[in-house]
């Protein structure tokens, strides 16, 4: 099986975001593989150890996405693409999501996988556009995932504890949920494989701009309650927060 | 051009959430000043038919054929495409359901459009439309405005409007047949179903303490599990933790676990992303403890200790304890 897996490169969890030039400071950021993308990259591979082929990792961004594209071949994914470009605000989502179907169909896979959403932007729509743009049946926050004569059959999540197996044939796209299996960690062999494993470099001419919306200002979040926060030593604070359950909030 | 309403079923009973949409579409349009119109797509919809005629709208349309008796993202799309081809709406409206983030960005590309996910409000401006949603988890919010020619497409976040703002009335129902083929529908949906019948019942604690990634391993779980035990509090989870394996999937609060609203709820090193807060913010009395001050969850914590919790949650039992 040819797999092919989106990733994307987005700010770490732990990042200080603050609103800037009608978005948020990027000086002040760090990066990590996007979540749900590194579950995405971990089926991937679990499919391919079972089922032969080749594992191959799809990214779109500035240079820096190549450190997150490193780390993905040390795992053990066999290849990638990068599709450069140095202004990632320059492109509506439907126009990345073209460039990266355009360059997935050229690779002609069994299999497309992406996370189900993005911790940054969080549209979670990336995956089933693709699909469409490559004419391929697809399913959503997929927890489980088994291979059989050439067709699938997928476990998916729905709301409120509910589940549901679907069927489909190959080629398909899958957005995979979090948690869908332990994350691999790379090892000393695979980072030092990894130095050798093909990046094509595909560079990207931003398009005309096509239909979606623009992001017009950024702002923090207000408060929708007024926090009382406590102060002083952790005794201190948790002295008076216990205070409070038991004679004002009366939780206690 | 109207402002159409897509309106979620299953096995013949509303989703709940889809009366939030039809009163934001409502909304919309008196503020914009166009009409409104809403679609369910299903087989043999007669009763819900009815049900929608109920409501203060200009149309209401029953997209009806027996292969959309199950959701598919095939169906759904090629359906309610053949629906927006002919009445050519303005703005298409759905509830930010895990069915709507299966089809929906499939029907605005389809449309050559993106879909504007997972919204939490609008405002007009000047005669204009500007969508509020948030990024980076809820960290930071925005505003955006459509770009290029209608229809536009947006979800609306669970909980963003409200159903009870819903005007009654009357409208005509239209039955609309979409045309399609067995053949077109390349996935096959099996029956729904749930894991083996949980254990634990959150949604009856009087006091919950949950626990989120600030956890850092799971050999720190004892820690927090004492903080509960010294509260009377059942333990909960945000996703990662369920996700790791650190505790059971049925511990887990949030959008894909259970929904809670207990008396006191402690959060200890959850963030606060929205999937964990809709299932949370309903509670008395929420606490936070997170040495992120810009945490998301501040925005619903009553109380709250900006700090490191391996040192504020020991703390935390020891005053319990000398309390007892």
């Amino acid at each position: 099986m040819t797999i092919i897996v989106c990733i994307k490169q987005v700010p770490a969890r732990e990042s200080h975001l603050r609103p800037a030039g009608g978005w948020v400071e990027e000086a002040d950021l760090s990066y990590e593989i996007n979540e749900p993308d590194a579950f995405a990259l971990e089926e991937g591979l679990r499919l391919k150890e079972q089922h032969g082929g080749e594992t191959v990792v799809l990214s779109a961004g500035p240079a820096r996405v190549v450190q997150t594209i490193r780390e993905a071949l040390a795992k053990g994914a066999d290849r990638a693409i990068h599709l450069e470009h140095e202004n990632p605000r320059a492109f509506s989502p439907l126009e990345t999501a073209r460039f990266m179907a355009d360059a997935i169909a050229g690779e002609k896979p069994d299999l497309v996988l992406t996370g189900l959403q993005s911790d940054d932007l969080g549209y979670g729509h990336t995956g089933v556009i693709l699909a469409e743009l490559l004419g391929l049946p697809h399913a959503t926050i997929v927890m489980q995932v088994e291979v059989r004569d050439g067709a699938l059959r997928v476990k998916r999540e729905l709301e409120g504890g509910w589940f549901q197996h679907v069927e489909m044939p190959l080629p398909a796209l899958l957005t995979i949920q979090s948690g869908i299996g332990a994350l691999r960690y790379a090892t000393l062999m695979g980072i030092k494989k990894a130095r050798t494993k093909e990046i094509r470099r595909v560079p990207l001419e931003a398009g005309p701009g096509d239909a979606g919306f623009q992001v017009e200002r950024v702002s923090l979040p207000a408060r929708s309650k007024a926090t009382r926060l406590f102060d002083g030593s952790p005794q201190e604070a948790a002295a008076q927060l216990v205070e409070k359950l038991k004679f004002e909030a009366r939780v206690l | 051009m109207s402002i159409l309403a897509v309106l979620e079923q299953r096995a013949g009973a509303w989703n709940r959430v889809s009366f939030e949409t039809l009163a934001a579409a409502q909304q919309l349009g008196e503020e914009l000043g166009r009409e409104v119109s809403a679609a369910v797509a299903g087989a043999g919809l007669e009763n819900l038919a009815s049900e929608l005629g109920g409501h203060r709208l200009g149309r209401g349309y029953a997209v009806d054929h027996p292969l959309l008796e199950n959701y598919t993202a095939d169906g759904y799309t090629l359906a309610l495409g053949q629906l927006i081809e002919r009445i050519k709406p303005f703005l298409v409206l759905f509830p930010h359901t895990y069915q709507a983030r299966d089809f929906a960005p499939k029907l605005a590309t389809r449309s050559g459009r993106v879909l504007l996910s997972d919204a939490i409000g609008h405002r007009v401006e000047n005669g204009g439309l500007v969508m509020v949603r948030q990024f980076f988890q809820g960290k930071i919010n925005a505003d955006l405005r459509f770009a290029g020619e209608p229809p536009y497409f947006a979800s609306l976040q669970a909980g963003a409007y409200r159903a009870d703002r819903l005007a009654p009335g009357s409208c005509p129902v239209e039955t609309f047949r979409p045309e399609l083929e067995a053949a077109q529908i390349r996935t096959r949906p099996l029956e729904v179903f749930r894991e083996a019948e949980t254990t634990v019942d959150l949604g009856s604690a009087e006091r919950i303490v949950s626990v989120g990634r600030g956890i850092r391993e799971a050999d720190n779980l004892p820690m927090v599990q004492k903080l509960a035990e010294a509260l009377g509090a059942e333990l909960a989870a945000s996703r990662p933790i369920c996700d790791n394996g650190w505790l059971p999937m049925e511990r887990q609060v949030g959008s894909s676990g259970q929904t809670v609203s207990p008396k006191l709820y402690l959060a200890v090193g959850i963030s606060g992303a929205i999937q964990h807060l809709v299932g949370m913010k309903g509670s008395k009395t929420i606490v936070a403890i997170n040495k992120d001050p810009e945490a998301p969850i501040f925005e619903v914590a009553d109380y709250g200790i900006v700090g490191d919790l391996f040192q504020v949650v020991p703390a935390l039992v020891e005053e319990l304890e000398k309390r007892k």
